[in-house]
């Protein structure tokens, strides 16, 4: 089949690799018929994301058909057609049964478990296409790809909606969810979203339908502001002011209620200390940028919430623990549960209460792949979403 | 005997979680001398204590978890053989006999006499308090041979072992919750370029 493959930093390409094939009882075989690009991909793309190794199929947001199934699964049958969340999950350790589900104690293997073991203190769960930390699955932007635990994760898309309105539910669209969810929002609240891409509109949104009163978002490309305005919420361009000042102003002295990073490790800041991270970069010390979740603590009011769905993966400096401290502020953070939303949103998005397509900015073949990554980083202002067809356009 | 010695002298922690291996205080016979190599691993299995001992108890199945384990032959009710991988294509064996076994709660094993590389092992399942499924833990000692064959086993004993203990009872774990064991394993499980 045919598939995007990792070969280095800014070298993805596509090639002709083997075909997945059913290996345990529980998986399946999904023909992938819509695949996106990712705003983490770009991590890897930028080779910020140990662990990768050349060869890898890329890709952990995709949908597509069931073609084959495993024995152990009574659950799905060929034909239907299924989203994929990016979380590896069995379904059956503790952690899966509280469904936290991306803490999955079982989905990464034994071997590769040892890496985040000695990172973070436990083994981490597997994720498509996601480097060997998550444990080196093949992923999504492909022909053809192997979902382990396939009766637990692909969840089946009733006939008559299209592949787009639906697709990002394996990723994006949770994960907002769930940073706004880990805001706690009550009623009155004002949330800041830093950063305006997919993830982060979709947390705007998620804001808006979980209660708060006001939700003010940050960024510093136009375009992807006036999608956050689209959305209802008002905009702070972190190039033109001082965000911390804006927000006190806007807040009434207060500062926002909560605080959603929707940047992760590649902030665009340029202050002293995003320059001193570059260096510490450049000589492959594993430092995470973390320029805005400096400002993030800073401008929370006091006793606020921190919600961070931005993808960190290592340590950073100059973190401003004091302030953290001394305002009392709360912090959630995490992969997303994927699992867990799913049935929800898509409930939400079949009864019209989500618009999950106005991001889509291009729609390109699998072969054009290595082009969308390239424009996805290069160009963010007008590429907001790269949606991939590996088998042309289907008619669902 | 390892349960003897679960616990540092000054503290709750378990001996294997010791900075300093050579703080392991000198036991009787059949237990854990000093220079021996010690390993300790807990793990919590969604599943009742009984179902997770009988599958252990049947030693034959022990090679679907543990990946260096080649073979084990049950020979009768206490006694079996093992064949382990060695590096290079080569196998260590001995054979071992069931020191302790209280059914759903414990077994212990220990290599018979002339054994290449003596070693015991124990296996204790215990009802997590909150409901969690089973807390097993697992303490294996090794007593690192001397000489030329020696250094081949101890390369497989002396460093790997701790890995090995670890990542197998990960598989069990996985097998016993889910069914199956975890793989990306190219090409099948996982294609790659």
């Amino acid at each position: 089949m045919r598939a995007l493959t990792w070969h280095g930093k800014h070298d993805v390409r596509v090639d002709t690799v083997p075909d997945p094939k059913i290996v345990n009882p529980r998986d399946a075989i999904i023909k992938i018929t819509s695949t996106a690009i990712c705003g983490s991909d770009l991590h890897l793309y930028d080779h910020t994301i140990p662990t990768m190794k050349a060869g890898d199929v890329l890709g952990h947001e995709f949908m597509g058909e069931v073609v084959e199934v495993g024995q152990g699964n009574s659950r799905l049958e060929v034909g239907q057609r299924v989203v994929v969340p990016f979380v590896i999950a069995c379904g059956q350790c503790y952690f899966c049964q509280q469904q936290q589900f991306a803490a999955c104690d079982n989905s990464n293997p034994a071997e590769t478990a040892d890496m985040s073991e000695f990172l973070y203190g436990y083994p981490m769960t597997g994720a498509f296409g996601y480097s060997h930390l998550t444990g080196g699955y093949a992923g999504g932007q492909a022909e053809y790809v192997r979902v382990p635990y396939s009766d637990v994760g692909p969840i089946v898309i009733p006939d008559g909606i299209e592949d787009e309105k639906v697709l990002f539910l394996s990723d994006i669209l949770p994960t907002g969810w769930m940073a706004a969810e880990n805001c706690e929002i009550k009623p009155t609240d004002t949330v800041a979203v830093w950063g305006c891409g997919p993830v982060g509109l979709f947390a705007v949104q998620s804001a808006f339908a979980l209660g708060a009163h006001r939700v003010i978002a940050i960024d510093h490309y136009p375009h992807r502001l006036d999608l956050a305005r689209s959305m209802g919420a008002e905009v702070i361009d972190f190039e033109e002011v001082d965000v911390r000042e804006a927000l006190v102003e806007m807040t009434g002295g207060i500062g926002p209620d909560a605080c959603i990073d929707a940047v992760g490790m590649e902030s665009h800041g340029v202050t002293a200390d995003s320059v001193m991270d570059k260096v510490k970069a450049a000589v492959k010390l594993v430092t995470d940028q973390t320029h805005g979740l400096r400002q993030v603590i800073i401008a929370c009011r006091k006793g606020g919430k921190i919600s961070i769905p931005g993808v960190y993966g290592g340590v950073t400096d100059k973190f401003p623990i004091g302030a953290l401290m001394e305002k009392g502020l709360s912090v959630k953070s995490g992969q997303t549960h994927v699992q867990k939303y799913m049935p929800r949103l898509l409930n939400m998005i079949m009864e019209g209460k989500l618009n999950t397509t106005f991001l889509i900015s291009h729609r390109m073949s699998l072969e054009e792949a290595p082009q969308g990554y390239k424009m996805f980083k290069e160009q963010q202002n007008e590429v907001t979403k790269v949606v991939l067809k590996p088998h042309g356009v289907t008619s669902h | 005997m390892t349960s003897s010695i679960s616990h540092t002298a000054h503290d709750d922690a378990p001996l294997s979680a010791a900075k300093n291996p050579n703080l392991i205080p000198e036991y009787g016979e059949g237990g854990v001398r000093h220079g021996d190599v010690l390993i300790g691993r807990s793990v919590t299995i969604n599943k009742p204590r009984q179902e997770l001992y009988a599958f252990w108890r049947e030693f034959d199945n022990l090679p679907k978890f543990m990946h260096n384990v080649r073979s084990v032959s049950i020979k009768n009710r206490t006694h079996s053989h093992w064949v382990i991988e060695a590096p290079g294509g080569k196998t260590v064996e001995w054979d071992s006999k069931i020191t302790d076994d209280e059914p759903g709660r414990l077994i212990a094993w220990e290599s018979i006499d002339g054994a290449s590389v003596r070693n015991s092992g124990r296996v204790e399942f215990l009802d997590s308090p909150d409901g969690r499924g089973t807390v097993v833990r697992v303490t294996l000692t090794y007593d690192p041979p001397a000489g030329t064959v020696g250094k081949l086993i101890a390369k497989l004993f002396q460093k790997e072992p701790k890995v090995q203990a670890r990542q197998d009872l990960r598989r069990f774990k996985q097998l016993m919750e889910t069914g199956e064991i975890a793989t990306a394993q190219p090409p099948d499980a996982a294609p790659r370029a």
